[in-house]
């Protein structure tokens, strides 16, 4: 092994690779969990539709929080234990969202006809149930697990706004995969989840330097602050021009359907980067760093081999199925 | 209750259920594939027919196992903390390359499989259907591996309780691996041979008998015919492979308490811990030695030699194992005897019979039958170990408390015991539909510009 991929290093790439796959679970599963929510508001055939833009994509897309959990698991199994002690009950509950939503894609359309209705239902709780509970969890780990009702209130808080942000993605993937009277919808959908996202960003980014002396430190000590002031700044310009260019939508061309979407995206990333900065080198907040918490450099060199292999092959083919699935959304059919 | 008996009870129920639909989807990806290029290379619909029958089965077989597999990669965490701390080393690259080379592979090209066939040239759906079977089988191998690796662990040296890998060949090849990884994909195979044979009698039975309907029966009854005896075949040496590492585990087996030779075979016994000895004991004298040892005189270990001078129990649970294996062994027994019957029944008069045709739909799930009681002889077997001789399952149980696990354990149970329903009854449900002169290629089920397929309207629907 070369002295490069040492104890030292080998932690930063897998905290990296798992920082990576968290942030594509959020997004990728986050659209899809938004469109299930909103499934809530259209009628049966509305809900074909949008079942129809995410059918193709949801199963890889969910592969990411396997990749996510099963890095922290392999790469930090002492945090894994931790973190997922401390979320048992909230883990369970998004493992039944998660459940309910998976097999409902199937069973909504595969089921007699007098259960169907059903299984939309259980498509759009399990959709809400799995982004109320990460966003729980989100905001339970800023906080840091501590115990009492700031704690929980913060947590509630998240757990709404994460949700408003799935929500928003979602509505913006409809405004990309649909046209017609949907794309419409999709658009005042778009609206109001954006101001709901953007309330919520707000709230959490101040929160999180109250609760936590080291994080205020990191952010608003002298040079820092200078440096740092772009996240913050460019998060504002794009909600702004974010809202400028829904109101403007929908547009009878439909070349510039995808910009809300990648706007949306490039939210999170900003988010997630800001979170980032914030915890890092910890990986429990305030008790544990990704070196104390990592496994043997000998087996996360072997894993690393093969993820440097494997992953672009996998960023290869998930690009081609995006490619054969581009476009607006058609009727999901077997044959 | 014990907290560590109800994270055991919870472990096991979600394995328990997750393994139902890998143990489809890994045989029926390749049954798919089969019907796919018999299409391609004879041109004959009725291949494309049963393809698009399967794939719905396979679809919603997938979606099972996916959400339940998920549940899985937390339960490790949350259940047995314990499990990574220790092992981690080992079990974590093992884990990470199923993700990395399995998981994403199915999941990425299912998409393609289902909904790709008018968007991309047939030979790349084709391809597609391929990969979905690979990646499939693929990740059988891993977590194979992986288990076979905490049954016989290999390739590695303890440091202060913690497991570092020494050898990576070692470790993917431990000895036990190549029988349960034989033996578990033969499993597949019979469960989805079953499944197939079983679902296209009922058609049969319901008057459905089209050249596709009868094509999957045929494939159905073959791929069973062919693959017990060879399954047979290779449970008897997995037995003698685990005979020789984890003798404990074959004592329970066969309910055999001191070491001795003429071993009888006990066809029925009701073992008993606490006297030590099996009670209304019915055997064939001699059976067991003459199996495990190819002598009636051959020595058989007995569970007696696994009690520490304490008094401590070093062996499983007699009971379970015992009886589960006798399920399997049945179960095995009963698929020779029917596929064997069913295909010269097909060969000879080229028709099922109505007998039958219902013993074969009474027979739909017999692979999980004996899929189940297999993976508990299996795994009950090995306890006290989590890993043979490096951690016990008590070593690497989590400090939540009971309280919780009993209360998420009855969500669970309840929401698997919703879902095996629906699953069952939407598989007939499929199967009945052909009757109503919907199993013209038409996608029927599938969401189809919003209007609900409903069973009475399905034939104006869709002529």
């Amino acid at each position: 092994m070369s002295s490069f991929l040492d104890g030292h290093t080998l932690p930063l790439i897998f905290a990296a690779l798992m920082a990576i796959s968290i942030l594509a679970y959020v997004i990728l599963d986050g659209y899809d969990l938004g469109v299930g929510m909103l499934m809530a508001h259209g009628d049966r055939a509305e809900r074909d539709k949008m079942v129809a833009t995410i059918g193709p994509f949801w199963d890889a897309n969910e592969t990411w929080l396997v990749l996510g959990i099963g890095l922290l698991l392999v790469a930090f199994p002492t945090a894994h234990g931790v973190v997922l002690q401390a979320l048992y009950l909230p883990v369970a509950l998004m493992l039944l969202g998660l459940t309910l939503r998976g097999v409902a894609f199937e069973f909504r359309v595969k089921a007699q006809a007098q259960y169907q209705r059903w299984w939309d239902w259980a498509f759009i709780g399990g959709s809400t149930l799995s982004s109320l509970t990460q966003g729980y969890m989100l905001g339970l780990y800023i906080m840091g697990f501590k115990e009492g009702w700031v704690t929980q209130a913060f947590a509630l808080a998240a757990a709404a706004g994460l949700a408003a942000a799935y929500c928003f993605v979602g509505a913006t993937w409809l405004i990309g995969k649909t046209d017609g009277a949907l794309q419409r919808r999709a658009v005042g959908w778009s609206r109001w989840t954006l101001v709901a996202t953007a309330i919520s960003m707000v709230a959490v980014s101040l929160a999180t330097p109250l609760v936590s002396p080291r994080i205020f430190e990191r952010w608003f000590a002298f040079p820092n602050i200078i440096g740092l002031l772009p996240i913050p700044l460019m998060t504002g310009a794009l909600f702004l021009s974010l809202w400028v260019f829904l109101k403007r939508m929908p547009r009878t061309d439909h070349s510039l359907d995808f910009v809300p979407f990648l706007g949306a995206v490039s939210l999170f990333v900003l988010g997630f980067l800001g979170l980032a900065y914030s915890f890092y080198p910890y990986i429990v907040p305030e008790k544990l760093t990704i070196w104390q918490a990592a496994s043997a450099p000998e087996s996360l060199f072997i894993i690393l081999m093969g993820a440097l292999v494997v992953l672009p092959v996998i960023a290869a083919y998930t690009a081609f199925s995006y490619y054969v699935f581009r476009g607006k959304a058609t009727e999901l059919r077997y044959d | 209750m014990d907290p560590i008996l109800l994270a055991r009870i919870q472990f096991g129920a979600n394995i328990s259920f997750h393994i139902l639909f890998p143990t489809i989807t890994i045989a029926l990806g390749w049954v798919l594939l089969f019907f796919k290029v018999a299409f391609n290379r004879s041109g004959n619909e009725k291949w494309m027919n049963a393809y698009r029958f399967w794939v719905k089965v396979f679809a919603l077989s997938f979606a099972l196992g996916v959400v339940s597999g998920i549940t899985m990669s937390f339960q490790f965490g949350t259940n047995w903390p314990g499990f990574m701390e220790r092992v981690g080393n080992i079990a974590g690259p093992l884990l990470a390359y199923e993700v990395l080379t399995a998981f994403f592979l199915e999941a990425t090209f299912l998409g393609i499989m289902l909904f790709g066939f008018r968007k991309v040239p047939n030979w790349m759906h084709t391809l597609a259907t391929f990969l979905v079977a690979f990646g499939t089988t693929m990740s059988a191998f891993w977590i194979l591996v992986l288990n076979s690796w905490m049954h016989t662990p290999a390739g590695f040296e303890l440091r202060d309780g913690v497991a570092f890998a020494t050898d990576w060949w070692a470790i993917i090849f431990n000895p036990s691996m190549p029988y349960r990884l034989a033996h578990m994909l033969l499993a597949s195979g019979l469960t989805c041979a079953f499944l197939i044979a079983g679902l296209s009698a009922f058609r049969w039975l319901r008057q459905d008998r089209g050249p596709d309907v009868m094509a999957a029966l045929r494939t159905g009854v073959a791929i069973g015919a062919v693959l017990i005896p060879v399954q047979i075949f290779v449970g008897d040496l997995h037995g003698l492979n685990t005979l020789q590492h984890q003798p404990a585990k074959v004592a329970a087996m066969e309910g055999n308490w001191t070491t001795k030779g003429h071993v009888p075979l006990l066809l029925f016994a009701l073992p008993n811990e606490t006297t030590r000895s099996n009670d209304f004991e019915i055997g064939i004298p001699g059976g067991a030695s003459l199996i495990l040892k190819h002598d009636f005189a051959g020595v058989v270990p007995g569970l007696n030699d696994f009690v520490a001078p304490d008094g401590t129990r070093l062996h499983p649970p007699v009971a379970p194992v015992f009886f589960a294996f006798r399920i399997m062994v049945g179960m095995g027994v009963l698929m020779l005897m029917v596929s064997w019957l069913a295909a010269w029944q097909l060969w000879r008069r080229g028709d099922i019979g109505v007998p039958l045709a219902w013993v074969l739909v009474g027979m739909t799930f017999a692979g999980w039958v004996a899929t189940l009681s297999g993976w508990y002889v299996t795994e009950i077997g090995r306890q006290p170990w989590l890993v043979t001789g490096v951690l016990t399952t008590a070593q690497a149980a989590s400090t939540v408390p009971g309280g919780m696990i009993a209360a998420t354990l009855a969500m669970y149970l309840a929401i698997y015991a919703i879902l095996i329903a629906a699953y069952i009854s939407v598989l007939f449900h499929l199967a009945g539909k052909g009757l109503k002169g919907v199993a013209s290629p038409t996608g029927a089920g599938v969401a189809k510009g919003g209007a609900p397929v409903h069973p009475a309207g399905a034939t104006a629907k869709d002529k």
